[in-house]
């Protein structure tokens, strides 16, 4: 394979980590007053990337490090969705992390770094770029999550992040390593080929698959290996789980894309079984623990887990219809989440966190165009028209009955009936000492 | 020629979206201005769509198309025919009643409460007008919104129960229609509802997507015994609120059997049809009982309304020419009749605060004016001959006795319990002596309020005197509908 460096098709991510390593340095020398300068150094970078990536010739795929790394037509539409996701976190966590002394170097460059771990995802084709990228994402975040040293709850979130994170790493590893027993390549194209051409032992294969399809569950917080992601948005200061609920997510569907479309498309049969549980569940834990939250990080924590569940069925298709309609759902998703918590960080003021549903009494007096938008986007979640959320959920659940999976697009639209229920809880309203819903919050006056 | 469909639907919302750009309360005045002016637009150009309807054919007319997802082959398909024009019409005419109701009343937020109006209206029209069943399930669910928000923000003390209790019934409904659409998408590949209509479906595939359909319209129409949102929703909601939900929205569900159930699910239709009429008689006979001994003057008409809906979806499955007409006249005069019935609560509850019968008593004796709309109103209610309300009523009943003497008896009990609980509440609360110092107090009608009623009295003596107007647009597409129905789709 003559594919040699090939800098060309790696131009954003190269540019990106060395200005990673610029910002690092330039604000030591920065005085605190000054500290602004960094932020749009920041966003200037992330301008830098977004430019090089839009220009970036994607007719045909372009490949190098010896084809381990690749830049396509999907990775560039992800990798420009994530700069819009870590844009917008930046800019709207401004005022929240400077009252919290958290607008800081490390916080960008944190970012910078998570960004560029989930780019390197969103390009891999081979397993260990793959588990690169994904570890340096992961590493980062994980820093991210305590980066309030003093709050325990985010230490603790941190923790949590941290042990599950890696025993999911594991899982990611003991399946690739079995994937590459069967087939004797770590290249992402060259295993479906080994699995078509040369016969591999099925069960090591499927025995591998059962492991990675496990990783993957976990990074996007399929239940049921979804227990980290309701600790960990609701421990974390909230600008960084807006940063964890949404660029991450995009890498998690690349991750998915490249694993099992990319190289095991060839056991589609045998991991359509094992996505569709997971959908299944997630869509119905999701939503109807969601209902249950008194706290609206983790109402948003469940309603990405139901979503995820949305997400997967897109995958159960396996058509490339199929798959545009998850990859639809799934940048959908990561916008609306930027609305709901971007309100939710723009009401936080100094040493007050809007994060109990409470806090959202009397909204839409209080200011009316933050409880607007946070109703367009919870309405979006639920997937009502004419919010985008309902032509996402359109999609895959179209893509559902196409393969003749009525029952589950009618579990899907009855799930996301109850995730209506989030918008527009009535048990509580029955009871007026109970407020906990957030359309009891935004009708009740003060 | 004009588009004048994309203008019914995007002229109330474009002038929706204008009002709230004036949001602030003391520019109230220009806001209420600015409504008016765009629901009189908005009815201005709907006025086409009857002058220039050409009658005798069943075709669909004023057909916009333009490619809107071509993915999923979603089409902006905008079409009417002789079953969908007159609502059109109606909920444009509704609309500048509503927006005129609030005037007064409302005073705060008055700018988002106008532009709620005007919006749904234009998403009303659309559901009315879309010929493609992505864009009509974009506009049913769309409308849901504003009339969450209306009922939510605006309305009585427990404004937050009923506003959930009514989105999430009707959302529980159209879920379940959304995966039929997909699924007919899946079978015909395309979601044109003109083209579902020559689709073969074999007999269980239609049963299936009859109860997705029917869940979905029933809650909307409501049909017994899935109606207990609707009481909730207009004791609750504004004055506008009521009469829109009850002029136009119940409509919107009763609409849905003759686009949807009817013509594409032919077989079910009939199978279930003992079904449907059997709720349907439940809900004259039984809901007709417990509007009887209903305090509360808006949960009394509400419950009217529930029993008098019964009706269109009894008509509906007759399976007859007198039968869907006379649904059609029934929404179409019931649309008037409750908007008028609504209105009169209003007026008198923007005067003593209660909507309780036991609160009142004698009221003619000091609002004269208003006794003689209201006396007007409660005949159409109980469908005197010369009002709306008899045509439809009369079709109806005469197609059931056609069909079956004892469904035709049953379906005539409305005559009877229409007139009890409608004049009963009206004996009460208007006639008598005096009852109490604020009825001793009340100021008869204002100009507003007095031409607000006397547009409807000359809507519904129109209708109910010379009802050719109306009919003659029907007939052609009325017939093809029959032959639709009468067509196994086996």
């Amino acid at each position: 394979m003559s594919i040699a460096f090939n800098f060309g098709a790696a131009l954003p991510e190269i540019v990106l980590a060395s200005a990673a390593c610029v910002i690092l340095v330039v604000d030591l020398f920065v005085p605190d007053s000054r500290r602004q300068i960094s932020y749009w150094l920041t966003q200037l970078t992330l301008l830098a990337a977004a430019y090089l990536t839009l220009v970036s010739p994607d007719d045909t795929p372009l490949r190098a490090f010896g084809n381990m790394y690749v830049t396509d037509k999907l990775a560039d539409v992800l990798k420009l969705f994530a700069y819009v996701a870590v844009s917008l976190t930046l800019f709207y966590s401004r005022g929240y992390l400077a009252a919290r002394g958290l607008f800081r170097g490390e916080t960008f460059v944190l970012m910078l770094t998570a960004l560029l771990g989930m780019m390197v995802m969103i390009s891999a084709n081979s397993f260990v770029t793959l588990y690169l990228g994904l570890e340096l994402m992961s590493l980062s975040l994980y820093a991210m999550v305590a980066l309030q040293r003093e709050s325990e709850r985010a230490v603790e979130a941190s923790m949590k992040y941290f042990v599950l994170g890696a025993l999911a790493s594991g899982f990611l590893l003991y399946g690739m390593s079995m994937l590459y027993g069967a087939t004797g390549t770590l290249e992402i194209t060259g295993v479906a080929d080994a699995i078509v051409n040369a016969h591999s032992n099925r069960v090591i294969l499927v025995f591998g698959l059962v492991f990675v399809v496990s990783s993957i569950a976990f990074k996007l917080g399929a239940v049921p290996y979804h227990m980290w992601i309701p600790d960990v948005y609701d421990g974390a200061p909230t600008a960084v789980t807006l940063f964890i609920g949404s660029a991450p997510k995009l890498a998690a569907f690349a991750f998915a894309m490249r694993l099992l479309v990319g190289s095991l498309s060839a056991l589609a049969f045998d991991w359509q079984g094992m996505l569709l549980v997971l959908s299944l569940l997630s869509m119905l834990f999701g939503n109807i623990i969601a209902i249950a939250q008194s706290s609206i990080k983790r109402m948003l924590a469940y309603s990405t887990i139901a979503n995820m569940g949305f997400m997967l069925m897109g995958f159960l298709g396996a058509t490339s219809d199929a798959y545009s309609a998850a990859m639809f759902y799934t940048v959908t998703y990561v916008l609306t989440t930027l609305v709901g918590f971007g309100v939710v960080l723009l009401l936080s003021r100094e040493g007050f966190e809007a994060d109990r549903l409470d806090d959202f009494k009397g909204l839409n007096q209080r200011s009316p165009w933050y409880a607007f938008m946070m109703l367009l986007a919870m309405f979006s979640l639920a997937g009502v028209p004419p919010t985008v959320g309902f032509y996402a959920k359109f999609s895959v659940i179209a893509a559902a009955v196409d393969i003749g999976l009525v029952w589950l697009a009618v579990v899907a639209v009855m799930a996301s009936l109850v995730g209506a229920l989030r918008v527009a809880k009535p048990g509580c309203c029955c009871r007026s000492t109970d407020s906990h819903c957030f359309c009891l919050a935004f009708f009740r006056r003060r | 020629m004009l588009p004048y469909l994309s203008l019914a639907i995007w002229v109330p919302i474009v002038a929706g979206l204008l009002v709230l750009a004036v949001n602030r309360d003391r520019d109230a005045p220009a806001a209420r201005w600015l409504a008016l002016v765009g629901a009189v637009a908005g009815f201005a150009v709907t006025i086409p769509l009857y002058t220039q309807f050409t009658l005798g054919t069943a075709e669909m007319q004023f057909v916009e198309t333009i490619e809107w997802i071509p993915r999923f082959s979603v089409n902006y398909l905008l079409g009417v025919d002789g079953i969908s024009v007159l609502f059109i019409l109606l909920n444009s005419f509704i609309t500048v009643l509503a927006v005129w109701a609030g005037w007064v009343v409302i005073q705060t937020r008055v700018a988002q409460y106008m532009a709620a109006f005007l919006i749904m209206s234009g998403l009303i029209n659309g559901v009315f007008a879309s010929l493609d069943a992505v864009l009509f399930y974009v506009f049913f669910e769309a409308q849901l919104i504003p009339m969450y928000l209306i009922i939510g923000v605006w309305g009585g003390p427990n404004r937050i129960y009923a506003a959930l209790k009514f989105f999430l019934y009707t959302f529980l409904g159209s879920v379940l229609m959304l995966v039929a659409l997909i699924y007919l998408y899946t079978v015909s590949g395309s979601f044109s509802i003109l083209e579902w209509y020559q689709l073969p479906l074999s007999l269980k595939t239609q049963e299936w997507l009859f109860a997705a359909f029917f869940i979905a319209f029933a809650v909307k129409v409501p049909m017994w015994p899935v109606h207990t949102w609707l009481p909730d929703a207009h004791v609750e909601a504004p004055t506008g609120g009521s009469v829109v939900l009850a002029a136009i929205t119940l409509k919107v569900g009763a609409y849905g059997f003759v686009r949807f159930i009817l013509p594409i699910l032919p077989d079910a239709s009939h199978y279930l049809a003992g079904f449907v009429i059997t709720l349907s008689l439940v809900a004259v006979v039984y809901i007709g009982f417990v509007a009887l001994v209903q305090p509360d003057m808006k949960k009394l008409i509400a419950y009217s309304s529930i029993s008098h809906m019964g009706f269109v979806t009894l008509g509906f499955f007759l399976f007859s020419q007198l039968g869907i007409e006379g649904g059609l006249v029934q929404m179409i005069s019931h649309g008037f009749v409750s908007a008028a019935l609504f209105l009169c609560v209003g007026v008198l509850y923007d005067r003593m605060h209660s909507r309780l019968i036991g609160d009142y008593g004698g009221v003619v004796n000091t609002m004269p004016k208003f006794a003689a709309f209201a006396m007007l109103f409660a005949m159409a209610n109980a469908a005197l001959p010369g009002t709306s309300g008899f045509v439809g009523e009369f079709l109806v009943i005469l197609a059931a006795v056609k069909a079956n003497f004892w469904l035709g008896f049953l379906a005539a009990t409305i005559m009877i319990l229409g007139a009890a609980y409608t004049l009963w509440m009206y004996k009460r609360v208007w006639f008598g002596d005096v009852a109490n110092a604020g009825v001793a107090a009340l100021k008869d009608v204002s100009k507003r309020e007095f031409w607000l009623l006397a547009t409807l009295v000359a809507a519904i003596l129109a209708l109910g005197i010379y009802p050719k107007p109306f009919t003659d647009v029907m007939h052609a597409s009325v017939a093809q509908l029959l032959t639709q129905v009468a067509q196994s789709k086996q």
